[in-house]
């Protein structure tokens, strides 16, 4: 590790210039909590590393119209927890970024670097998908904008392409009666990597679903948005027709490993049951319950 | 390649100090600042023992490059007591005996000092679960749960 650099550039043009000139062997820091551990196993030997948070488009959290969000690639966790009004617009999202680490991880990691490790597991990734969230991301060729779902292309790699730095997530807004949730399934209480992770996001209108998004964790190569589970949801009461009609579009889009966390048909079976568990919970909120 | 020069604060006292681009805040304390407070228990994050404050919030100093200390605020244990009197956690700790080897137990004073700061009146689940991030594998947990929660109550009647 004799030949690493370190920069930290205070505009994002300068950081996407020195990324890409870096090439492959370059890593974003944001809280360091997985590329640190890489480092230190050997898993990665980067040649620069180029730390984003002194950029302030990366850091900031910026409330938008309607309940809409921009939260910068690099917030911590325990940043975006204590924001006075997320929490109630997106309790899922929170939930969701709140469960990695411990308090100590908290205080670093970021959903922008949960989303590029691209662990098929990471928890914040399916409440992401749910919300709708659309990410920014800047390169050489300037910026575009991708769905959260398109990120990852497989365990450890992303569709960002090289150079390419991810700037922020963009929630969209929340029309009146809406809600979202995330559970995952772990053996332990806290802590502990998702066997199953389900987040749900709906709009309620009447008792009805007028709106809804599922993304499912821990059960394929990447985070999945789960489009007849929300087929399935929309139009109904919630009851229990829909919701086992939900359930089993889940099961039949999972693709799951057998590892020790669990088998393939425990995963398949789990992420039935937590997403009716999940939108009942998405529901409750949303009726203000 | 030439060391990077990081300019920052530590336990309230500017300073300056050189290191490795590569080179984690945790060795940089242990190693050129000569604070060996701060513990390496995994070196992965999973332990808390190197647990410190940047800028009031806790992290553990071994997920963190030193070169990212400069401009801010470090807290190590070294600067918890204070004027030569012990921090409150600390006398509570030594009183109940809420350690046995000593290796997590400056990470879980420094991380048990910033709860207290964010929330005066911790209830026992919030502690555990702050703590969850510090593992010890003496005590059990249960005296170091309860040392904090007495001395939050004795910090509390003693504000009054």
């Amino acid at each position: 590790m004799t030949d690493i650099r370190y920069v930290a550039p205070q505009t994002l043009d300068e950081a996407v210039g020195a990324y890409a000139a870096a090439g492959s062997a370059a890593r974003i820091l944001a809280g360091g909590t997985d590329l640190l551990v890489q480092m230190r196993s050997g898993a990665v030997k980067p040649g620069l590393i180029v730390d984003i948070k002194k950029i302030r488009e990366l850091t900031a959290v910026e409330e938008l119209s309607g309940g809409g969000f921009r939260i910068g690639a690099a917030v911590p966790g325990a940043v975006l927890a204590e924001h006075p009004r997320f929490r109630q617009t997106w309790p899922g999202v929170l939930e969701a970024v709140n469960l990695i680490g411990s308090t100590q991880v908290q205080g670093r990691a970021s959903a922008g670097g949960n989303l590029c490790n691209a662990s098929p597991a990471g928890d914040s990734v399916p409440a992401m998908i749910a919300a709708g969230a659309v990410v920014t991301v800047q390169g050489p060729e300037g910026r575009r904008e991708l769905k959260v779902e398109d990120v990852p292309a497989a365990p450890g790699r992303t569709n960002l392409k090289p150079g390419e730095i991810l700037v922020s997530f963009t929630l969209p807004p929340r029309p009146p009666g809406s809600a979202d949730a995330y559970l995952r399934m772990i053996p332990r209480t806290e802590m502990d990597i998702a066997v199953v992770g389900c987040g749900v996001s709906l709009t309620l209108k009447d008792g009805v679903c007028a709106h809804a998004r599922v993304g499912l964790g821990a059960v394929a190569p990447t985070a999945l948005l789960v489009e007849p589970a929300a087929q399935a949801l929309i139009g109904s009461r919630l009851d229990d027709a829909a919701l086992n009609a939900a359930a089993n579009a889940c099961r039949a889009a999972c693709r799951p490993i057998d590892d020790k966390r669990g088998t393939i048909a425990y995963r398949t079976q789990i992420a039935g049951v937590l997403l009716k568990r999940t939108a009942n919970i998405a529901a409750e909120r949303a009726q203000g319950k | 390649m030439a060391k990077l020069h990081v300019t920052t604060t530590v336990n309230g006292e500017p300073l300056e100090f050189l290191c490795e681009p590569y080179e984690t805040m945790l060795d940089a304390l242990r190693n050129q600042l000569a604070l060996t407070g701060s513990k390496e228990g995994c070196a992965s994050g999973d332990c808390g023992a190197c647990s410190i404050t940047l800028d009031d919030r806790l992290v553990c100093s071994c997920l963190m490059l030193a070169a990212e200390a400069e401009g801010h605020e470090i807290r190590t244990i070294e600067g918890m007591a204070r004027g030569g009197r012990l921090h409150p956690l600390q006398e509570k700790f030594l009183e109940q005996a809420a350690l046995q080897c000593g290796i997590c137990t400056s990470g879980m004073l420094v991380a048990s000092e910033a709860l207290l700061r964010k929330n005066p009146n911790p209830s026992e689940e919030e502690v555990r679960f702050w703590l969850a991030g510090n593992l010890c594998r003496c005590t059990g947990y249960d005296k170091i749960v309860r040392a904090v929660l007495e001395t939050a109550e004795e910090i509390r009647e003693a504000a009054q």
